[in-house]
């Protein structure tokens, strides 16, 4: 027949490359590349004035880091430069010596670490209502520093690996076994710039 | 044309353009994978601090964030030069955090909302008073978990 001997004319594709070029710049121009990444922390739950008598802690047991107006920074009544402040950190948490004046320390069992020691120590961290936050991170992220290098030590030592090629129950073992234990009190206004 | 084949004799195949479509479709591809809706427009200048120990966000859509920084140069004559907060598309006060809290915990599913995220996206030279005020609503708004944004770098 006739119509079965016509041939179905060929689409023309020569504008697909234009829709396509229009969808990239759209995507070009509407989205963002950047990976957000920051400093995780969790904070205290909200607690009403009248009923806040925490339980005492002990004072070897609070490593006090204070952030001035002007961007000192002041551990145990001490200036130091930020550059000490991941060392002291660990040495504060980890007690290599049994210091008595540094925190106590229990052992206790885990079924995936074994038996292993924990620190009592709390980083208490305060800051001037003047601190600039960009110090203020950087205070963060020794603190932050000081703990994975915790992390890091007590993984070497039972897996013989960084936590970094530990597996996911392993990794969640030693995160919960050097608990990230700063505790952020209220600011106070000292200084105002 | 006709100077060509006077000067050449044998014409030159045209290019075929026929998987130009298909490269540009890969480069599309590429983006539409690699790259995330902008959200919001910004309206303060924000530049992160840098840390080492930075962590990437797991879910973007568990994530909300807040812009804390100087209005951009377009919106300081209005609104000065002093560090404000940006919640989606304005300038808020501290206070209304709850109320923005509240409203993006009702947008995720009942399962999530305990591990939703507040990134504090604050420009480097703002002052902590404002972020502390920040973190206190957000205590009281039952936002607990939060990221200090932060740019990787190697250290000092």
């Amino acid at each position: 027949m006739a119509i079965n001997k016509k041939k179905t004319p060929e689409v023309n594709a020569g504008s697909m490359a234009d829709i396509a070029f229009l969808l990239l710049i759209f995507f070009l121009v509407a989205t963002t590349m950047n990976v957000d990444s920051g400093i995780n922390r969790t904070l205290p739950p909200w607690v009403d004035e009248e009923q806040q008598d925490a339980p005492p802690i002990k004072e070897r047991n609070i490593l006090k880091v204070f952030v001035s107006a002007y961007d000192q920074l002041m551990v145990q009544g001490e200036q130091i430069h930020i550059s000490e402040l991941k060392d002291k950190a660990k040495e504060f948490m980890l007690n290599p010596y049994d210091d008595p004046n540094l925190p106590e320390k229990e052992v206790v069992e885990n079924d995936i670490l074994g038996s292993h020691v924990v620190s009592k120590g709390v980083i208490s961290l305060k800051a001037d209502r003047s601190t600039t936050y960009n110090t203020y991170v950087m205070v963060q992220n020794e603190l932050s520093r000081a703990f994975n290098e915790i992390r890091d030590e007590l993984s070497i030592e039972k897996f013989g690996k960084p936590v970094a090629e530990l597996t996911d129950d392993q990794r969640k073992a030693v995160n919960e076994a050097i608990k990230l234990s700063i505790s952020e009190a209220e600011p106070r206004d000292l200084g105002a710039k | 044309m006709a100077v060509i084949k006077k000067k050449g004799g044998k014409e030159v195949p045209p290019i075929s353009t026929a998987s130009l479509p298909d490269v540009i479709f890969m480069i599309l591809f590429f983006f539409m994978v690699s790259t995330t809706m902008r959200e919001v427009d910004l309206l303060v200048i924000f530049k992160a601090p840098e840390a080492t120990e930075v962590q990437k966000m797991e879910k973007k859509s568990l994530v909300s964030y807040i812009y804390i920084g100087p209005p951009t140069l377009a919106q300081q004559a209005k609104w000065g030069t002093s560090p404000r907060i940006q919640l989606n598309d304005s300038y808020r006060s501290a206070a209304e955090i709850g109320e923005f809290i509240a409203s993006e915990r009702d947008k995720l599913d009942e399962a999530d909302r305990n591990s939703m995220t507040t990134c504090i996206k604050a420009d480097r030279d703002t002052k902590m008073g404002i972020i502390t005020d920040v973190k206190q609503e957000l205590r009281r708004a039952n936002a607990l978990k939060i990221s200090y944004a932060a740019a990787k770098s190697q250290g000092y």
